[in-house]
């Protein structure tokens, strides 16, 4: 494919955007569905030619449209270049994209604002496709900051609920701060590199050797890590994303699973040049990766929301992903990324699936035996859960299996650590999957006798909320027929596809037959840190040992989660009043956002407003003017009295005034020279 | 023939006494007679000056200073009648509106 | 003699006659308003004929459609004007907004009509006078001209019964340091018997006035101070979020900033290289403190127009952090976001004053839900407010990024504090624009817009707002067309040509600056 061509990819979407942003109010809904469908359908195609061209040549294809800033000095240009790396990304982007376009317009039906959502739609892959795609930095910071404010336009897309539009708000004040890091690294890389190009900057990098743990590529990594965190919601920034549930599920499938969410590692990956040199900083990555992990699987498990829990899943697989990178193997932490689009895609769609069939319901505890009533969502789920919970053969087990095997056989006695908190996580990680599983689809019906006075405890009450805007969206016609029933095929299409690629998707990564390592070999040729890397060959014994011990794992889980939520229900319950205080600490999310707003907007506010506001603002600013204000007042009252209006007075002190200036110029120099 | 100092003294004392009736006197009219008595010695300096400098500047500005002093008169007069007929009075101690 | 001999001074003279008509005209219907936007169309139109015969290749820091008449032949002062590549765009800024001030006062000014266009027309001829004017006596003339009309608009179209109170501050704000500025010119003047700018930036590049330096010092410091007080500089902002709150929305998209900056780069700059570089690490510490400052009271605000002027202040220091670190790349940027933040400010204020005009209130706790009765308000204040926020494409993005990334180069001590203090700005600007937004549009409808039925844009709305943000846009994505000029003009003050390597080859550099450096991590 001609490179000329390259920036139809994130036109297309962006005209789309345009069309049904500025005329979709007008249209008609199928015609505001067929712009937002073209103006995704055609960059997917775009983007399999692109594959059929570049993917057997090792060198990327790179297009400059001309400087976007040209200062003395400085200079950025609108530069795109595609590599294997883009490629991969580009696949996942486009092609998902596409599939939950075609979703979406089955699941939002009844919306109002129909036009508005396939508007943000199109702007959102017009974005992700500039992150993808850029060349330099600040482009990729375009589509970094692009992303955001689609997500906060879609999380925000209830605007008429205010959990909604705060959610909205959070993410994108939360991202901010993770751009607030992507900032500074950059200006610390201009300093430093005078560049933003990656290929100049790491061109730099490669010819320096000696630049091993120098602190400013240390500085510079973090920063870039504290970005990465915020966009791919990692501790100390994932707070966000479970609030990002309040938007419409495809918008959670697509930007908060799939492609999003996943840019902060496709960025660290990106710049492996530059982490490679630094090992405190890939530690960091590491470790935060590990932690996320771990941290949001745990909240996971004890979470009823069936959007909430993949939330939490999904902020604990980016975790996985992170981890990978932060060992050094950036192509399993992509291969990981890869699977995740898929099955993660499949399971929010599958949820949506789920919730469209109950008419809004998102309670588990309200759900139940679905099985037979919505059967393809049951199979096609079914597929995703088998795949995140890391069961052969399906796509998770050999990305996770990749990447816990690089954990542990990454130096040092860290290695081991990260492996064993992934292989926890992994255990936990099957248990809920399979717990919602289960408490979706098994047992007894609980939904029935629910549906219609459902007016309970608090996650009720935010079901019904989305209810009733449903309902005043729909302005009178009816919604939903309001039995059980399976969603329309448009919606179950994209299902299956994405169930088949769950399945198959890891084969790509059979290890010692992996196909993607060779596919991304040239992007991540250079990334061994100091030769340490262990032969595939060599350790295939080791690998194998791994992996029935994550299996095992897995199905231990399984095993669990069977037990809790199925031959015995209320197995569960009776553990969490056992443990009563832990119980509640963990599904209060550890109190995490309590924490955040106790000790840093609190503080802050009471800051702005007592000191900044009270004391220096009034106190000092406004204090300054008054005084001298009253200063000048004063001196006009003292004076004031010697403007009489009488004529004759002003003459009198004419008078004696001249009399006196006299006197000076006769009296005054003798007088001077006298003293 | 008679010094300058002399001429120069005669104008001193007659804008003294013309500052004095300015200060001391009530009555507009007379006010504005002192007014013209200072200036006629300023006037009285500016030809003094001239004859003993031999230029002839000074003697141009005395008949500047007539003219201003010519149309100041005219108008001064003319605010003096207005102020009569709506104050019924020429007592400057009772003109201070501007103090209002 | 062409016409470009004379182009600017018909921009200035335009609208002082149409203020003249203006007086003589009747105030009767709709007069006022289409005379007011008459006059400002074609003034507009004879601005944009500068960018169209600018001629590009003319070596930097040279002056164009320069006019030099005699005035006054002792003191020696000139009727000298001319514009190079900054004063230019600012030329045509003003242009742009002055009919927009007029479509948004449409219906807003009921009373008094007269005064009001007149004395924007005032206002503009001030405006004009000091981007052109290239000698110090003719532009102190315009300077303190501009303080008038302003000061007038405030007291007579002001909103509140603090109005006048808000006007005084304001005059005696701007007066008093204007003073001490006719003070330092004049001295200047007694230094070295001219008043041409020209003249004087070759004498002050050799180090030719003849003066003592520590009156040199206070001569600058005069100079800063005025100019300081009348942008604001935080902490001398007293007066600017009365004048705002009170001041009509014509007024206030020309209140702030421009005149100001423009001043400093152009006469501070120019006159006092030395005595500027001295006293860069005080103002980049101001600046850094100011944005932070600034943004956190904007934070705490229930007025929207309280919210906006802190916003104001707070993109302003952006703006003099930029042009205190003396690279090419910060002045450049920070001249750059002089348009930027004027075009969106303007938008921001025209958008509160529209809200105004519906529902008479500026405190958003009385808004809510707007969003689904007013889409196209919403549409064109989310747009402005990503502006303002500096989202990437959007046009405030190219000048905050080029202030921020040059101000760690900057020759100061803690330059990486300062950055990294001015760069949480992004983050609180985020948290107060978006909060404002959801306050008003989103959720359920307010008490207002529950009891008064909604008004979207009509069409004269829609023709004062979409240039913006068509602009916004723009003036995101094709910077060079702009900085092309602006760059040459500023490049002379910076401290070296250009402080970063140009081309990425240039690879040297980092490793000296990898050991010697102050430690890149402290910025944290």
């Amino acid at each position: 494919m001609p490179a000329n061509y390259l920036w139809l990819i994130p036109l297309l979407p962006f005209a789309g955007f345009l069309i049904n942003g500025t005329l979709g109010r007008r249209l008609p809904r199928a015609l505001v569905s067929a712009v937002a469908l073209i103006a995704t359908a055609v960059p997917a195609g775009l983007v399999a030619w692109l594959w059929a061209t570049l993917y057997s040549t090792d060198t990327p294809l790179t297009l400059n449209s001309g400087p976007w800033i040209a200062v003395p000095g400085f200079h950025v240009d609108f530069s795109l270049s595609v590599d294997h790396l883009t490629l991969i990304m580009l696949g996942v982007v486009t092609g998902v994209g596409f599939l939950i376009h075609l979703y979406s317009i089955g699941y939002m039906a009844n919306e109002d604002g129909y036009w508005r959502f396939f508007a943000y739609l199109n702007l959102f892959m017009f974005f992700m496709s500039v992150l993808v795609l850029a060349a330099n930095f600040l482009l990729l910071f375009v589509g970094w900051e692009g992303v955001g404010l689609a997500s906060y336009l879609l999380i925000g897309f209830y605007f008429k609920k205010t959990s909604a539009a705060n959610a909205g708000r959070k993410a994108f004040v939360v991202n901010r701060i993770g751009d607030f890091g992507f900032l500074l690294a950059m200006f610390l890389l201009i300093a430093h590199f005078g560049s933003l190009d990656f290929s100049a900057v790491f061109a730099t990098v490669g010819a320096h050797p000696e630049w091993h743990a120098v602190r400013f590529l240390t500085a510079i990594c973090l920063f870039l890590v504290l970005g990465a965190a915020g966009k791919s919601a990692q501790i100390p920034l994932y707070v966000w994303l479970p609030d990002a549930m309040e938007g419409p599920t495809p918008v959670s499938a697509l930007i908060h699973a799939a492609t999003m969410v996943t840019a902060g590692i496709y960025m660290v990956a990106r710049c492996h040049t530059l982490f490679d040199r630094s090992p405190a900083a890939l530690a960091v990555v590491a470790i935060i990766g590990a932690l996320t992990a771990i941290f949001a699987a745990s909240i996971g498990i004890v979470q009823h929301d069936i959007k909430r829990v993949l939330a939490y899943s999904t902020v604990s697989q980016l975790g996985y992903m992170f981890l990978a990178c932060g060992v050094g193997a950036y192509t399993a932490g992509i291969f990981h990324l890869l699977t995740h689009a898929f099955f993660k895609a499949l399971l929010f769609l599958a949820a949506g699936s789920v919730i469209h069939a109950l008419s809004g319901e998102q309670d588990m505890r309200n759900m139940g035996g679905l099985r037979t009533r919505i059967p393809v969502t049951f199979w096609t789920m079914s597929a995703g859960v088998f795949a995140i919970a890391g069961i052969p053969p399906f796509a998770g087990f050999f990305s996770k299996d990749e990447i816990l095997f690089r954990a542990f056989t990454s130096p040092g006695p860290l290695g081991k650590i990260l492996w064993l908190v992934g292989l926890i996580t992994a255990g936990m990680t099957s248990f809920y999957m399979f717990r919602l599983w289960f408490k979706t689809f098994f047992g007894a019906p609980r939904f029935e006798d629910h549906s219609l006075d459902s007016h309970g405890a608090a996650v009720h009450a935010h079901a019904d909320t989305k209810l009733t805007v449903v309902a005043e969206h729909d302005s009178g016609q009816a919604a939903h027929p309001h039995g059980v029933h399976e969603s329309p095929w448009i919606m179950l299409f994209p299902l299956v596809v994405l169930a088949i690629l769950s399945v198959v998707g890891g084969w790509v990564g059979i290890p010692g037959h992996s196909a993607i390592e060779r596919f991304l070999d040239p992007v991540f040729a250079s990334a061994p840190i100091g030769g340490e890397l262990p032969a595939a060959a060599t350790s295939s014994g080791l690998e194998l040992t791994l992996a029935v011990v994550s299996v095992l794992v897995a199905l231990l889980g399984l095993y669990i989660a069977w037990l809790f939520y199925c031959r015995k229900p209320g197995t569960a319950d009776a553990l969490a009043q056992r443990f009563r205080s832990a119980y509640s600490l963990v599904s209060n999310k550890y109190w995490i956002d309590e924490i955040y707003h106790a000790f840093l907007v609190t503080p802050l506010l009471m800051f702005t407003r007592g000191i900044v506001e009270l004391i220096f603002e009034r106190g000092v600013v406004n204090g300054s003017a008054r005084a001298s204000g009253m200063t000048v007042r004063g001196f006009a009252w003292a004076t004031r009295n010697q403007m009489s209006g009488n004529i004759r007075s002003y003459a009198g002190w004419l008078a004696a005034g001249a009399a006196v200036i006299l006197a000076a110029m006769i009296f005054g120099r003798a007088l001077w020279v006298h003293l | 023939m008679v010094p300058t100092s002399y001429y120069l003294i005669l104008a001193a004392i007659l804008f003294s006494i013309g500052i004095a009736a300015f200060l001391i006197k009530r009555n507009v009219i007379t006010i504005f007679i002192s007014i013209e008595l200072m200036l006629n010695a300023v006037n009285l300096t500016f030809v003094a000056f001239a004859h003993m400098w031999h230029q002839v500047s000074g003697q141009i500005f005395v008949f500047f200073v007539m003219v201003v002093a010519a149309a100041e008169a005219a108008v001064g007069l003319a605010i003096i009648i207005s102020i009569f007929r709506a104050r019924k009075t020429l007592n400057v101690d009772e003109l201070d509106l501007l103090n209002h | 003699m062409t016409i470009n001999d004379i182009i600017l001074t018909l921009i200035l003279v335009t609208p002082l006659i149409g203020a003249l008509v203006l007086a003589l005209l009747p105030d009767r219907g709709k007069t006022m308003q289409w005379t007011a936007l008459a006059i400002t169309l074609i003034t507009f139109a004879l601005t944009l004929h500068l960018p169209a015969h600018f001629s590009y290749a003319t070596p930097s820091g040279a002056f164009q459609f320069e006019q030099n008449l005699p005035w006054i032949s002792s003191p020696a002062i000139h009727y000298h004007i001319g514009v190079d590549g900054i004063s230019m765009w600012l030329v045509v800024l003003t242009g742009l907004l002055a009919p927009l001030g007029v479509l948004i006062s449409w219906r807003a000014i009921d009373s008094r009509k007269k005064l009001f266009y007149t004395l924007l027309l005032l206002q503009q001829v001030a405006m004009y006078g000091i981007f052109i004017s290239l000698d110090l006596f003719l532009y102190y003339g315009f300077w303190e001209l501009s303080l008038v009309p302003m000061t007038l608009l405030i007291a007579t179209a002001g909103r509140t019964e603090n109005r006048q109170r808000a006007a005084i501050k304001y005059f005696l704000y701007a007066f008093i340091p204007s003073a001490l500025l006719l003070v330092a010119i004049v001295w200047l003047y007694t230094r070295t018997g001219t008043f041409d700018l020209p003249t004087l930036t070759a004498l002050a590049a050799q180090h030719g006035i003849s003066a003592g330096s520590s009156a040199l010092w206070l001569a600058s410091l005069a100079f800063l101070f005025a100019f300081a007080v009348k942008l604001p500089v935080f902490p001398l902002h007293g007066w600017l979020v009365d004048a705002i709150t009170e001041a009509p929305t014509a007024a206030v998209m020309v209140l702030t900033g421009k005149t100001a900056l423009y001043s400093m780069l152009r006469f501070s700059f120019s006159i006092f290289p030395a005595e500027s570089h001295r006293i860069a690490p005080v103002m980049i510490a101001l600046a850094a403190i100011g944005v932070v400052y600034a943004a956190l009271l904007a934070l705490v605000q229930r007025d929207m127009k309280k919210l906006a002027a802190y916003a104001t202040l707070s993109a302003l220091s952006f703006i003099v952090l930029g042009f205190f670190t003396f690279t090419a790349s910060g002045l450049t940027g920070g001249a750059y976001q002089i348009l930027n933040e004027s075009l969106a400010g303007a938008a921001l204020f025209m958008l509160l004053g529209l809200l105004y005009e519906r529902y008479r209130t500026y405190d958003m706790r009385d808004y809510g839900g707007l969003a689904a009765q007013t889409p196209w308000i919403v549409t064109m204040f989310v747009i402005t407010g990503l502006t303002l926020v500096g989202l990437p494409m959007l046009s405030s993005f190219v000048g905050e990024f080029l202030i921020l990334s040059s101000s760690i180069e900057a020759a100061v001590p803690h330059r990486h504090l300062w950055t990294a203090l001015a760069t949480t700005g992004v983050i609180l600007s985020a948290a107060y624009m978006l909060t404002m937004i959801q306050r008003v549009f989103y959720a359920d409808p307010g008490p207002k817009p529950a009891s008064i039925p909604a008004r979207d844009l009509d069409a004269r709305e829609h023709l004062a707002l979409w240039p913006l943000a068509i602009l916004f846009l723009i003036m995101g994505l094709a910077s060079p067309y702009w900085t092309r000029t602006i760059g040459p003009a500023v490049s002379a003050l910076a401290n070296q040509p250009a402080t970063a390597p140009a081309s990425p080859n240039a690879a040297p550099a980092p490793a000296t600056t990898a050991s010697t450096q102050a430690n890149p991590g402290g910025a944290r």
